[in-house]
C-alpha cells in the first residue's frame, strides 16, 4: 500500500492543519512551543491585540459541545484579530440532517479561512481537512477518542515551562485513557520530545494493556503508577462512565485512584500537578491537590489561549 | 448455439486439467474439450493466449434487492458479476426486508432471470426480520430457491434461539451460513489493537471471533447441523477451525479479498473505503488467512461486494457504512493471491470455482456435478481471461454502482492482474469484453 503524506504537512514539510499530535517532528512541536512563548507577553499587554490574522474569519463549528475549549480558541482568534464565528452545530443543522460535508461546503462558500472542529467521531477532522478548500485551515479542537492536539501542546508548554528538560522526566497520566483523546495526544508528544518514561496508570477497564503499543508503561497500581513521577496529570472522569461496566461507582474510583495529599507524596517532591478540566472535586483529584502548591492547573488554561495563538497564526502562514 | 472458444490454456482446477485445447460448446453444455476440428460453430471465440477457465462462484454478494435500490440496483450488480467473469452468485439476505418470505425469494429469483444470465442462488435468512427470535419457514423457502439460511451480520444473541435454529435446519439437512461474530463484543468499527488504540477507533476483539466459533461448534456437536463459517477474520479463528475440521465437524468456511489482501494498518488516516466487516486484521491474522486457503481449511474466496454510496461513505470512519464493491475484482484479486503466495494458477482459481461449489454442495441440484468445473457433458458456465494483463483500478470504470474499494489503483498503487475477456453461462455470452 502507499504511504501517504502525513495530511497536515505541505510539501515542504510546513503544517497547514493541526489534526493530531502524532507524526508531527519535534522541530514542528518546538516551533509552536516558542511561538506560543511570544505570544504570552500579549496576554499582559493593555491592549490584548496584535494583527496577524487581521481580516480572516475563523469558524468555530462545535459537532459536539463545549463552553471551555471553544471560548479559550474565541479569545485566541480575536488575540490575533481574526473575525470569529461560533456555530453551534450540535443544535443546528446537524439536527436538520445536513451531513457533515454540506456543512462544510456551505460554511466554505461563506469565505471561511480557518475551521475549529470538535466532533464526537475519531477522524473527523480529516474528512473536513480533505475536502475543504485549499486554502483553508483545520485546527482539531477534539475528536472522538482520537486527538486533542492543542490540550496535548499546552501541556506539553506547561511541563516545559516548569521542568524545562524532557528528557529525564517520569509522567503519570491517570484516569480514563481509553477513552481519552487528551491522553493520546499528551502521550504522543511526550513521545516526540524524549520523555524519559510515560506511565498511564488506572483500573484495566480503562487502561488496557494494548495501551503498552503506544509506548507507555501500564500500571494499574497508583502507588506505582506516581512512584518519583515529575508529572502528574490527571484525566476528567467523564460522567457517563462513572458508573456501569467501565466502573462501580465515582467514590470507588475515587477510593483507588483520587489524587489525594497523600498518595501524591509518592511522587517527587517537586512534582507538578495537571489536569485539563474541567475538574471533578473529589474523584479524580481531591480540593487539597487541585488547589494546593503542586497544582498547575490554573496557569495551564493561560498558557492555553497562548499555545492555541501559536498553531493558529504558524497554520494560517503556510500554504497547501 | 454452438459456440468454440479455440485454442486457450484450458485450466480445470478440479481435476488438475491445464492444457491448450479448445472447448466446444452446444446447447448449453460444453460437448468437447480437445482438438475439435468440424464442429460447425455459430461462433468461434479465439482464446490464443488467454485463459479458459469455469466460470467464477462468487459466496457472497450484495446486490441491494430488495431495498435499497440507490446503492446498487439488480441489473447494474449482475452486469458486474458478469464483467468479473462470475457465473453463479450467492447473495445473503439482509435485504430491506431481509428474505424471509417465499414471494420475496421467487420474485428475486425471477427479476435476476429477466436481467442476466447469472444464475442467482439467494440464502435465506434464518430467523425472521433476521431479529433472532422467530425461524422462518425454511422448508418453504428451500422450494423458493434459497440454497441455505443465514443471519448475514446480524448475530443472534439468544443462545438458546441459534440452537433451535441449528437443531430445525439440520432436520432438514439446510446448511447454515454464520458470521462468526459475539454480538456484545463485536460493536467496534475496527479490529482491537495498535492501530485502533492510536486513532480511538472502538476495537472488536478477537475474542468476539473465537468465543462465537466456540459456541458454535459446541451446538454443531449437539445439534449435527451443517456450517459454512463467513468471511473468518484472524489467526486464532483460523485454528479453532483447522482443528474444528480434523475433528469431523461438517464444516466449510470463506475469506474475503479484502481480509485476504489489507490489514488495519491500511487504514492510514481514517480511509473510510477501509471501514469493512468483518474489520481489518493485523498482518499475523492476514497471514494466517492465506495460508488457510492455500492448504483448503478455508474453502472458498468470495468478493464480500457491498456496494456503498458516496453519501455513505463521505463520514467520518467510524459513521461510514461499512462494505466495498468486489464483483469485478475477485478474479484479479485471487490471481494475486496466487502469485503472491506461489500456489499458482490453479490452486487460486479453485477457490473461486470448484471451492465454492463444494460449500453448496447438493443445494445446487443437476448443477452440483459440473458447475465450477469443465468437463464434458458439464454446463457451459466459462470464464476466459487474460493472464497476462495488468489493469489499474479507477473506480469510474467498475459497472457496479458501488464505486468504493480498497484497492484502488489511487490507494495502493498496485496494478492488478487478469482480465475477463468473456462470460459465458449455460452456454450463452454473458458478458464480452470490447476488443482491444
Amino acid at each position: 500500500m502507499l504511504s501517504r503524506r502525513n495530511p497536515q504537512l505541505n510539501a515542504h514539510g510546513e503544517l497547514i492543519h493541526l489534526l493530531s499530535i502524532e507524526g508531527l517532528p519535534k522541530a514542528v512541536l518546538t516551533q509552536i512551543l516558542d511561538t506560543a512563548g511570544t505570544f504570552l507577553s500579549v496576554n499582559d499587554r493593555e491592549v490584548k491585540k496584535v494583527p496577524l490574522l487581521r481580516g480572516k474569519s475563523v469558524f468555530n463549528l462545535f459537532f459536539e459541545n463545549s463552553t471551555r475549549t471553544r471560548t479559550t480558541f474565541e479569545i485566541a482568534a480575536k488575540r490575533l484579530s481574526a473575525d470569529v464565528i461560533n456555530l453551534d452545530i450540535a443544535r443546528s443543522s446537524a439536527a436538520k440532517g445536513e451531513s457533515l460535508l454540506d456543512t462544510i461546503a456551505n460554511l466554505s462558500a461563506m469565505h471561511a479561512d480557518m475551521f475549529v472542529v470538535r466532533h464526537s467521531e475519531s477522524g473527523a477532522p480529516y474528512l473536513i481537512a480533505q475536502h475543504c478548500a485549499p486554502h483553508v485551515h483545520v485546527v482539531n479542537a477534539g475528536d472522538g477518542r482520537h486527538a486533542h492536539p492543542t490540550q496535548g501542546l499546552l501541556d506539553m508548554y506547561t511541563i516545559r515551562h516548569y521542568k524545562q528538560d524532557f528528557s529525564s522526566l517520569v509522567v503519570a497520566i491517570v484516569g480514563d485513557i481509553v477513552h481519552s483523546r487528551v491522553a493520546r495526544s499528551d502521550i504522543h508528544a511526550l513521545s516526540t520530545l524524549g520523555a524519559a518514561e510515560i506511565r498511564a496508570v488506572g483500573p484495566k477497564t480503562l487502561v488496557p494493556g494494548d495501551l503498552r503499543e503506544m509506548g507507555v508503561r501500564v500500571c494499574h497500581d497508583m502507588a506505582e503508577g506516581l512512584r518519583d513521577a515529575d508529572v502528574v496529570i490527571m484525566l476528567r472522569l467523564q460522567n457517563e462512565r462513572m458508573s456501569g461496566a467501565m466502573l462501580p461507582s465515582a467514590a470507588e474510583f475515587a477510593k483507588s485512584y483520587g489524587l489525594t495529599p497523600e498518595k501524591l507524596k509518592g511522587a517527587k517532591s517537586d512534582a507538578i500537578v495537571m489536569h485539563p478540566g474541567p475538574i471533578n472535586r473529589g474523584v479524580e483529584i481531591d480540593s487539597a491537590v487541585a488547589d494546593g502548591a503542586h497544582s498547575v492547573i490554573l496557569p495551564q488554561v493561560t498558557f492555553g489561549i497562548a499555545v492555541r495563538m501559536a498553531v493558529m497564526s504558524i497554520i494560517a502562514g503556510n500554504e497547501a | 448455439m454452438k459456440i468454440l472458444i479455440r485454442s486457450g490454456r484450458v485450466i480445470d482446477p478440479a481435476s488438475g486439467r491445464d492444457e491448450r485445447a479448445d472447448l466446444a460448446i452446444a446447447s448449453g453444455r460444453i460437448v468437447a474439450i480437445g482438438q475439435v476440428a468440424d464442429f460447425g460453430a455459430d461462433r468461434e471465440i479465439d482464446a490464443a493466449g488467454l485463459v479458459v477457465a469455469p466460470g467464477l462462484v462468487d459466496l457472497a454478494a450484495r446486490l441491494r434487492e430488495p431495498g435499497r435500490k440507490h446503492q446498487g440496483m439488480l441489473e447494474s450488480e449482475l452486469q458486474a458479476a458478469a464483467a468479473g467473469g462470475i457465473t453463479s452468485l450467492v447473495c445473503p439476505p439482509d435485504t430491506e426486508p431481509a428474505l424471509d418470505e417465499p414471494g420475496l425469494v421467487e420474485m428475486l429469483k425471477f427479476r435476476a432471470r429477466k436481467l442476466s444470465r447469472c444464475r442467482l442462488f439467494p440464502l435465506g435468512a434464518l430467523t425472521r426480520g433476521l431479529a433472532g427470535e422467530v425461524l422462518t419457514e425454511m422448508a418453504e423457502l428451500t422450494e423458493a430457491g434459497c440454497v441455505g439460511f443465514s443471519q448475514a451480520d446480524t448475530a443472534i444473541r439468544d443462545t438458546l434461539v441459534l440452537q433451535r435454529a441449528l437443531q430445525y435446519a439440520a432436520t432438514f439437512g439446510y446448511a447454515v451460513w454464520l458470521r462468526p461474530q459475539d454480538a456484545w463484543l463485536g460493536k467496534g468499527v475496527a479490529a482491537s489493537g495498535a492501530l485502533a488504540t492510536r486513532l480511538g477507533l472502538s476495537g472488536v476483539p478477537v475474542a468476539a471471533e473465537t468465543i462465537a466459533l466456540h459456541t458454535l461448534f459446541e451446538l454443531m456437536r449437539i445439534t449435527g447441523a451443517r456450517v459454512h463459517l463467513c468471511r473468518l477474520s484472524s489467526a486464532a479463528g483460523v485454528a479453532l477451525l483447522r482443528t474444528a475440521k480434523a475433528e469431523g465437524l461438517p464444516l466449510t468456511a470463506d475469506v474475503s479479498i479484502n481480509s485476504l489482501h489489507l490489514s488495519d494498518v491500511d487504514i492510514g488516516y481514517f480511509n473510510a473505503d477501509m471501514r469493512l466487516t468483518p474489520p481489518l486484521r493485523q498482518g499475523k491474522d492476514r497471514d494466517a488467512l492465506r495460508a488457510a486457503l492455500a492448504d483448503g481449511t478455508i474453502d472458498a474466496l468470495v468478493s464480500d461486494h457491498n456496494p456503498v454510496d458516496d453519501d455513505a461513505k463521505t463520514l467520518p470512519f467510524g459513521e461510514a457504512e461499512p462494505g466495498a464493491t468486489g464483483l469485478e475484482l475477485l478474479l484479479s484479486l485471487a490471481l494475486k493471491w496466487g502469485e503472491d503466495s506461489g500456489v499458482g494458477l490453479g490452486q487460486a482459481l479453485a477457490r473461486v470455482t470448484c471451492g465454492p461449489v463444494g460449500v453448496l454442495g447438493e443445494a445446487l441440484g443437476s448443477l452440483a456435478a459440473s458447475a465450477g468445473r469443465l468437463v464434458e457433458g458439464g454446463v457451459a458456465d466459462v470464464c476466459v481471461f487474460d493472464p497476462e494483463a495488468a489493469w489499474r483500478l479507477e473506480p469510474g470504470m467498475l459497472k457496479s454502482q458501488g464505486k468504493h474499494t480498497p484497492f484502488s489503483f489511487a490507494s495502493t498503487g498496485m496494478a492488478l492482474p487478469g482480465r475477463v475477456r468473456a462470460t459465458l453461462v449455460a452456454g450463452t455470452v454473458a458478458y464480452e469484453a470490447s476488443p482491444v
